[in-house]
């Protein structure tokens, strides 16, 4: 598990400030929410932790070392896994597939040409891990690209999960679910807690504020407070300007 | 591999058992052309073959691979000229030269996305033929004749059987080892990198590297192709290298079956195959044969050899989408 | 190697430049907007080369020729984007590749059916047969006019597509293609009519050509590849970009072919410069477009994104 530090982190799309001198302290171990309005710069700022967009000022610390100027595939194999909020997988790979290669990067390497992937334990075993606790164990052979909505959700997920990542930044998992699907999503990361740290960016508030230690408000690309769910659920400003008037 | 028998399987293994047999076949019936004719085809089914790991494990859409045709041929043509016949040597600046110039190529053209790599992959292969063309001491338009085919101690290619041989067997490990590729590691994180280089990114191979090594490793195997054309043809011709034999390389892949083992044999037997017939009725084949390619790209590019699986198949983009950076 | 040598140089090279802009043209629009592959853009130059050999044979008026070479384009273009081209817009790179391969080779062997494989020979219009002075040099007039035509079109281009509401649209298509057709737009028909006047320069380009280069089978394909590398130096979907990269490589493949072996002499023994001299000199555009692409692998004047 690490710690994930930003500093004045700044992005512009020209006169634009999308993201504002953002600092973040994500402890470890703990699962950090954001949240905010549409249009708050919710996306562009895990494009900037996962190394996808580049920040124009400032810096990101993870664990003690300075990633800014790393690009992605060096990020994730120091630990740093990000999931996609439309989902991203490989759709002619079996869901065992899909987390074998996901396994295979931060474990191992893909430097082989001849032995079968599928003989590899290490990554099989790890793979399998993930599957099982994504909830996908009776799916594991078939097709990602013949799984239904939620369920490709739920691959998502254990990609992530086989490279066995220090640090976990999940980009809305309950995009476009159901009530039920929701709610065995926030059991499976309620599981992960304390065993990975999590930056949780959602919509869904029944599971922010179920599973959240802390959360950030995100407003105009600026983190406007940083609290407990109980403090976040108290702030005026909060409330006014996210949830309006309805009591969480 | 999977120990059923099952089409994908069975197929290659057919084929080639089917090759095997054909100079006996062709001896006995007193059709020597045959052999030379299916020792072309072995050729392009190597070249094919070669090209189908980039395009069809790695979505790479090469319109170059002549290139690599061509200078494999010219590294047997080019020492022989000054007396070295040694097959060793031959092989050894084939496979040298091609996988440095694939390296090169590769490396600036994966620079760019799916529409200019194909452009820019041609016009490297272009760049090729006129800096051949325009030597004239080795021959330069009108191509450059084999002085000494290649010599591996007492066996020579220069020789029609001893030639088919090789082929043969340089095409079934090929395509053994094709197989065997698709499912380990390096194959199924390029084919990865195929469907969504994004996320192999994220979760931290680096597709651009993947596809590099891939062009790298395309490039030197297709040049032993062209090794083989020069001992077959005991000739080295800037032709090899023109833009239509890197098309036809493409229409043999997709015809055959893109991304599948066996598809690249098919790919050109049927191709030559269709060619020869045709060539049979009219010298102007190609009025037929260029409409039947723009009916084979309308109506879809499963191949033959996809027809034969006929499993159905999740939907497929053949072209990486995002090769570098992760997109926004 | 005299001014007066190296001015006429200039200019051929500016003249080779303007021919690769009118194909650059249309190719660029229809590979940014449409997101088109399209390697029979040299059949239709080959179209209007042919059609305008023999309308210029049968009537001999140039003239005529000319805008016979429009016309023939125009139709045959307009039928392969309504026929084949349009169905492809929404599929892989690939099937682009092969249908237009297709196309090419159909074109190729059609020509060479009907008409042989030997070049066609189209004689200069005699009004243009003469010289003219240009800066106190003298100069081939037929040359000049092609300058002449060719930096109208760019101007007439640069006019459409910047000072015009179909340009804007056209400028924004290259930007983001979905909105545009979002917004409502006719978009098949605006495609089919950016195919179609695309065609028509490659058309032109091809007439004004043939007294130059030789009317054959297969001529298409050597400019084409010469037209991406402009299109790829100067940036993808950009006319602009089109224009000055056209000039560049026109002149730089131009002057380069005069100078360099010279240059090669200088520094070499006689055999090595005669032998690398014009190697290089062929290759000297492509390794230009590779410079380029390390440096800057979205062109020297890209069409910005969105």
């Amino acid at each position: 598990m690490a710690s994930l530090r930003t500093e004045g982190l700044v992005k512009r799309y020209g006169a634009l400030l999308v993201t504002d001198h953002v600092s973040l302290d994500i402890r470890a171990g703990e699962l950090h929410a954001v949240i905010g309005p549409n249009g708050a710069g919710k996306t562009t700022l895990i494009n900037q932790l996962s190394g996808e967009l580049p920040a124009d000022e400032g810096r990101i610390v993870f664990g003690g070392l300075d990633i800014s100027a790393l690009p992605v595939h060096e990020r994730a194999r120091a630990g740093l896994l990000r999931s996609y909020q439309i989902t991203s997988i490989f759709e002619e790979f079996s869901v065992a597939e899909n987390a074998m290669l996901a396994a295979l990067a931060t474990k191992r390497h893909a430097w082989r040409f001849w032995t079968p992937m599928r003989d590899d334990a290490v990554a099989r075993e790890a793979a399998e891990g993930a599957v099982l606790s994504a909830g996908l164990a009776a799916h594991s052979d078939v097709l990602a690209g013949e799984l239904a909505y939620g369920q490709r959700r739920q691959l998502e997920l254990a990609m992530v999960l086989a490279a066995q990542p220090k640090f976990l930044l999940l980009d809305e998992p309950m995009a476009g679910m159901s009530v039920q699907e929701s709610a065995a999503v926030t059991e499976l990361l309620r599981g992960l807690k304390g065993r990975y740290t999590i930056l949780l960016v959602e919509h869904d508030m029944d599971a922010v504020f179920a599973l959240a230690d802390r959360i950030s408000v995100l407003v105009y690309g600026s983190v406007m407070f940083t609290g407990t769910p109980d403090e976040i659920r108290e702030h005026p400003e909060v409330r006014a300007v996210y949830l309006g008037d309805e009591t969480v | 591999m999977s120990s059923r028998l099952t089409p994908t399987v069975l197929l290659p293994v057919l084929l080639l058992v089917a090759f095997a047999v054909v100079p006996f076949v062709a001896t006995a019936l007193e059709q020597p052309f045959w052999i030379s004719f299916f020792a072309r085809i072995l050729i392009y089914a190597i070249a094919a073959s070669a090209l189908n790991l980039a395009l069809g494990y790695g979505g790479l859409v090469s319109f170059g691979h002549a290139l690599f045709m061509g200078l494999g041929s010219y590294a047997v043509a080019l020492p022989a000229f000054h007396g070295i016949a040694n097959g060793w040597v031959h092989l050894g600046l084939c496979v040298g030269a091609c996988g440095l110039v694939a390296w090169g190529v590769g490396a600036i053209s994966l620079r760019t996305s799916g529409m200019a790599f194909i452009m820019i992959t041609l016009a490297f292969a272009q760049m090729g033929y006129f800096a051949l063309v325009s030597l004239k001491q080795y021959g330069g338009d009108d191509g450059l004749p084999v002085a000494a085919t290649s010599s591996f101690g007492g066996f020579d290619l220069g020789s029609t059987l001893p030639l088919y041989g090789t082929a043969l067997v340089v095409l079934a490990l090929l395509t053994w080892w094709m197989a065997r590729l698709r499912v380990a590691p390096f194959g199924m994180a390029l084919r990865g990198a195929r469907q969504n280089a994004r996320r192999i990114n994220a979760i931290g191979l680096e597709a651009r590297r993947l596809q590099l090594v891939a062009f790298v490793i395309s490039g030197a195997t297709c040049g032993v192709s062209g090794m083989l054309l020069a001992n077959l043809n005991a000739f080295a011709s800037p032709s090899s290298l023109a833009w239509t034999v890197s098309g036809e390389l493409i229409v043999m892949v997709v015809l055959g079956g893109i991304g599948t083992v066996a598809g690249p044999m098919v790919g050109a037997l049927v191709f030559l195959g269709l060619e020869e017939v045709l060539k049979g009725w009219t010298e102007h084949w190609m009025v037929i044969f260029g409409p039947l390619i723009v009916l084979m790209a309308l109506v879809g590019r499963r191949g033959i050899v996809g027809l034969i699986a006929l499993r159905p198949k999740a939907p497929r983009p053949a072209t990486p989408v995002v090769a570098s950076e992760g997109g926004v | 190697m005299s001014a007066s040598l190296l001015f006429v140089q200039l200019l051929n090279g500016l003249q080779y430049g303007v021919l690769l802009f009118l194909l650059a043209a249309g190719l660029t629009l229809v590979f940014g907007i449409m997101s088109f592959v399209n390697l029979a853009h040299g059949s239709l130059y080959m179209v209007g080369a042919y059609a305008a050999a023999l309308a210029y044979a049968a009537s001999g008026s140039f003239a005529l020729a000319v805008l016979a070479a429009m016309g023939a384009a125009l139709a045959v273009g307009l039928l392969l984007e309504v026929a084949i081209v349009s169905r492809l817009y929404r599929r892989d790179h690939l099937d682009h590749v092969l249908a237009t391969f297709g196309l090419v080779m159909f074109f190729n062997e059609l020509v060479r059916l009907v008409w042989g494989p030997q070049p066609l020979f189209v004689q200069v219009p005699e009004v243009l047969a003469g010289t003219v002075q240009v800066f106190g040099f003298n100069y081939p007039s037929y040359r000049f006019a092609i300058i002449a035509v060719g930096l109208l079109v760019a101007i007439g281009s640069y006019w459409l597509i910047n000072k015009t509401r179909v340009g804007m649209l056209i400028r924004a298509g290259a930007q983001n293609p979905q909105l545009v057709g979002a917004l409502g737009v006719n978009i098949g028909l605006l495609n089919a009519m950016l195919f179609g006047v695309g065609a028509m320069l490659a058309g032109l380009a091809g007439a004004m050509a043939g007294p130059l280069l030789s009317v054959q089978s297969g001529m298409g394909e050597p400019v084409l590849i010469t037209t991406l590398v402009v299109i790829v130096i100067g940036g993808i979907g950009s006319v602009n970009g089109a224009l000055y990269a056209a000039l560049i490589v026109g002149v730089v493949d131009t002057l380069g072919r005069v100078l360099l072996p010279l240059l090669m002499r200088q520094v070499a023994e006689r055999s090595v410069a005669d032998a690398a001299g014009p190697a290089l000199a062929s290759m000297l555009v492509y390794l230009l477009m590779a410079l380029v692409l390390a440096l800057r692998p979205q062109g020297l004047f890209p069409a910005r994104r969105g």
